[in-house]
């Protein structure tokens, strides 16, 4: 195995697929990092090279070196326990979340993890919702251990103790199933019961068998109205409890008179009734709703902040460090924050070098350098070395978690969407008609044909048609979005998504890609040497600004320094032959700016006091992002808000036009009251953001939708989340949930069209069973078949997956 | 015609031994994740004996 890979003869790291140099090679082949060679060295040697074989690169990039210690609070009594599923003398269970899965060759790799560790009993994958359920031996590993060995071959779990109802959601997914399996096989049976009666024409079908016919399918209705219609009965007495009407209260009353008139006739010997017709609707409409409801399972919409904290500090006590859970940490207790580790609460650095990463809160994409005895949020990351801090409040009272709780969720999914304002129509027009009707039969002197009118009516009239249309298009919508990058919590948003006037992106992290992607030079150019010296020189610091400079310079050959003097924050002087080079912003390099530059972003080098030149640091856009500004502007208005300075409001302004607004330097209260002050003018708001800091105005948004690069990692509670690198399908997607509205306004007028010729018979009093056998699945048939053609055809001309 | 009654009661018994079938394997868990039981079985298992020693 090995053999060095590539594509487009472009060398590839065998491991993971990212491009690579090919400086780090073993076992005859490239990798781009350390990490990945690791992993693929363990596999080779264990013989798992198959993990290669059934998908192309399956390896995840290791992007930093694990060490145990990381997870040595998983071995706390009290949080162990938490986790722990089951524990005897031998074995102890746990179920991890490894958002990380993607594909058959992890299914491969983290099954047979009890090879790769002989303390691993078992494991089994869980792959819809990405979870590992693993059977170790607590007496050879502990679970801190275990953590660290998922960690080093890539899947690193996220462990969290809020939510653990996932039980709650498995029972309810699979009551919904066992109510379609029941309905659907009591409505095959009743079908088969009933076609002897309607196509036995001049033959007489001896007496005892009619009723042993009509009793089974009377006995067959039981489950079908009882337990797999139950929720149309329990949805409409709750909504008339609230006094409005929803859609399941005309369901339920058409489900309910249908039942008393085939109960009726059945057992005073008059008809066959219309078990048939009664148990493929409600079949039809469970199918509607599961096809609906079928949302992505391992996708969170509801995160809180709980769920973005590691859950436990290491605190310093008289010297030692204890490892305590983070819900106990209080004022002053000092504690050791590590690289990459999150800031929990607010604190005051005492010790080390901050570097913060606030992009998670504020959106502002580059690291804040912060000096001792000087506050640090939380919800900021450490870039640097090991920080210790004071906590100045606990962590129900930081910044983050106040900026959390400010704005509960409206729950949405509440909202009265066309349908319900609909059905309230319909339930009123009903009864209008049937007061007509009634009226009608007893002035013409003939009362006893006045209640097979009447119940004929409310069966006909039943408005599944409608639930139909809506259910059946917005579950093929939902999937196609799916398909398409865009994950959506509930059909709501989809219906809201086809009203919305006004788009607001945030910028960093949305628009633009989410690390400093690149460095832009400007100035006289450099020769070999003074570009060795600056790679040699950004080395030696660990700020951001110059570890990008660093691997901006990675393929020149670095030069050593004479010697060189590092000035935290301002920037890093070095000697070369006689040369004095300088390096940083430009207080530090004494140049006075002429242009409107910042200079947190702008790099400045000097040699022997004469300038050289200056580094930018880009924001790069997503790709096509232009072109999606151009497209969308269009159709909507746009604002951009952003937490950044206003570097590039001239270049956003030209993109999204001037009758749009963009925003800069805002915090997440300002972006929040911008939304607000968008729908009190009257606006549908959709907002597209990544981070923290959009997490107030999501919710605030009539849509929120959160983008995110790696769809299971932690996005901010939102309505949805949009592949990041799908964005620019946005305007495909609007235009999709537009299209899905008036895909059910057709489908419907068509159900009309069917229940009018229904409405024919029965206000004559002449439905027969056999007409409304015919009649009500072929409506439902029609509609099924029409949305879900005309969803395809909308999506094929979008060009948008299927 | 009494033969209609016969034979709608065998097919009864047999759907019905189909949907105790279907409900029996979606409480397993059957239904839920289909992505990997589908390809669980497409892996090789000769590692796994290779190694128990």
């Amino acid at each position: 195995m090995g053999i060095d890979v590539r594509l487009n003869n472009k060398l590839i790291c065998s491991h993971c697929g990212n491009d690579c140099d090919g400086s780090i090679s073993a076992y005859d082949s490239s990798f781009c990092c350390n990490g990945c060679k690791v992993v693929y060295g363990l596999l080779n040697e264990k013989g798992f090279c198959d993990y290669y074989k059934f998908n192309d690169r399956p390896g995840l990039t290791i992007r930093s070196n694990i060490s145990q210690s990381k997870y040595d609070y998983l071995d706390q009594e009290d949080i162990k326990q938490k986790l722990t599923l089951f524990k005897n003398n031998e074995q102890s269970h746990v179920r991890l979340y490894l958002p990380q899965m993607h594909c058959s060759s992890c299914i491969y790799l983290l099954e047979n993890f009890h090879i790769l560790n002989n303390a691993v009993i078992s494991s089994r994958v869980d792959f819809v919702r990405k979870e590992i359920f693993i059977a170790y031996d607590h007496r050879n590993i502990s679970l801190s251990g275990l953590v660290a060995e998922l960690a080093s071959i890539g899947y690193e779990p996220h462990i969290s103790l809020s939510g653990n109802d996932e039980d709650a959601y498995k029972k309810a997914d699979r009551t919904k199933i066992y109510k379609l399996g029941i309905a659907g096989f009591c409505f095959s049976n009743i079908m088969m019961m009933s076609l002897p009666q309607y196509f036995a024409g001049d033959i007489e079908i001896e007496k005892p068998i009619t009723l042993a016919l009509r009793y089974g399918m009377f006995a067959l209705s039981l489950p079908v109205v009882f337990y797999s219609g139950f929720e149309f009965f329990s949805s409409s007495w709750n909504s008339l409890k609230e006094k409005y009407l929803n859609i399941d209260v005309p369901i339920a009353l058409a489900i309910a008179i249908t039942f008393i008139r085939s109960v009726y006739e059945v057992f005073w010997g008059t008809g066959e009734g219309y078990f048939d017709s009664l148990a493929g609707i409600i079949f039809f409409m469970l199918v509607g709703r599961l096809l609906q409801d079928n949302v992505s399972k391992s996708l969170s919409f509801d995160r809180d902040f709980k769920s973005f904290f590691p859950i436990a500090v290491r605190q310093k006590i008289d010297g030692g460090i204890v490892v305590k859970p983070i819900e106990k940490v209080e004022a002053e207790d000092v504690l050791v924050i590590r690289q990459d580790e999150l800031v929990p609460v607010d604190g005051i650095l005492s010790k080390g070098k901050a570097y913060i990463d606030y992009s998670f809160v504020t959106g502002e994409s580059l690291p804040a350098e912060i000096g001792i005895g000087e506050m640090i949020y939380s919800g900021g990351k450490q870039t640097g070395e090991k920080i210790e801090l004071i906590a100045v409040k606990s962590v129900s009272q930081s910044y983050l978690t106040n900026l959390w709780n400010k704005n509960t969720f409206k729950d949405k999914s509440g909202s009265r969407s066309y349908i319900d304002i609909f059905s309230k129509y319909f339930t009123v027009i009903l009864f209008v008609l049937a007061g007509i009707v009634a009226t009608y039969w007893i002035l013409q002197g003939r009362p006893e044909i006045l209640w097979s009118a009447l119940t004929s009516m409310f069966i006909i009239a039943c408005p599944c048609a409608l639930l139909l249309t809506a259910t059946f298009t917005y579950g093929r919508l939902i999937r196609m979005y799916s398909a398409n990058g865009m994950y959506v919590r509930h059909h709501n948003v989809v219906e809201t998504m086809s009203k919305i006037d006004y788009l607001v992106f945030d910028k960093t992290g949305t628009l633009t890609n989410h690390h400093l992607n690149g460095l832009d030079y400007q100035g006289n150019e450099l020769e070999e040497w003074e570009k060795g010296i600056l790679h040699s020189l950004a080395d030696e610091s660990s700020h951001p600004l110059s570890r990008a400079i660093a691997s901006f310079y990675n393929k020149v050959t670095p030069l050593p320094v004479e010697s060189y003097k590092n000035y935290p924050g301002k920037g890093i002087e070095g000697w070369y032959e006689n040369h004095h080079l300088k390096f940083g912003s430009a207080r530090f390099l004494g140049i006075i700016e002429r242009e409107n530059t910042f200079s947190d972003s702008v790099v400045y080098f000097s040699v022997d006091g004469t300038l050289r030149g200056k580094f930018n640091i880009k924001n790069t856009y997503r790709e096509g992002v232009v072109e999606m500004l151009a497209l969308l502007k269009k159709k909507f208005k746009l604002a951009i808000l952003s937490g950044d300075h206003e570097g590039e409001k001239e270049y956003l302004d030209g993109l999204i036009g001037v009758e749009n607004k963009s925003l800069f330097t805002q915090n997440p209260q300002q972006k929040y009251d911008f939304i607000v002050s968008l729908q009190q003018k009257g606006h549908k708001v959709m907002m597209i953001g990544d981070g923290l800091n959009d997490a107030g105005a999501l919710k605030q948004s009539d849509v929120g939708i959160a983008i995110s690069d790696a769809v299971n990692n932690f996005t901010p509670a939102a309505d949805g989340i949009l592949d990041g690198k799908r964005l620019t399908n946005l305007p495909k997607l609007m235009k999709l949930a537009h299209a899905g509205r008036y895909i059910i306004y057709f489908t419907f007028l068509v159900s009309i069209l069917y229940n009018v010729v229904g409405l024919l018979f029965a206000v004559q009093g002449k439905l027969y069973p056999v007409v409304a056998a015919i009649l009500m699945p072929a409506s439902s048939l029609t509609i099924i078949f029409l949305t879900f053609t005309m969803s395809g055809l909308i999506g094929r001309k979008l060009k948008l997956n299927d | 015609m009494s033969v209609l009654v016969g034979l709608l009661v065998i097919s009864m018994i047999i759907s019905g031994g189909f949907l105790i079938a279907f409900l029996w394997s979606s409480k397993n868990g059957q239904f839920e994740d289909q992505f990997s039981s589908a390809n669980r079985i497409l892996f090789e298992e000769k590692i796994k004996t290779k190694n128990k020693n």
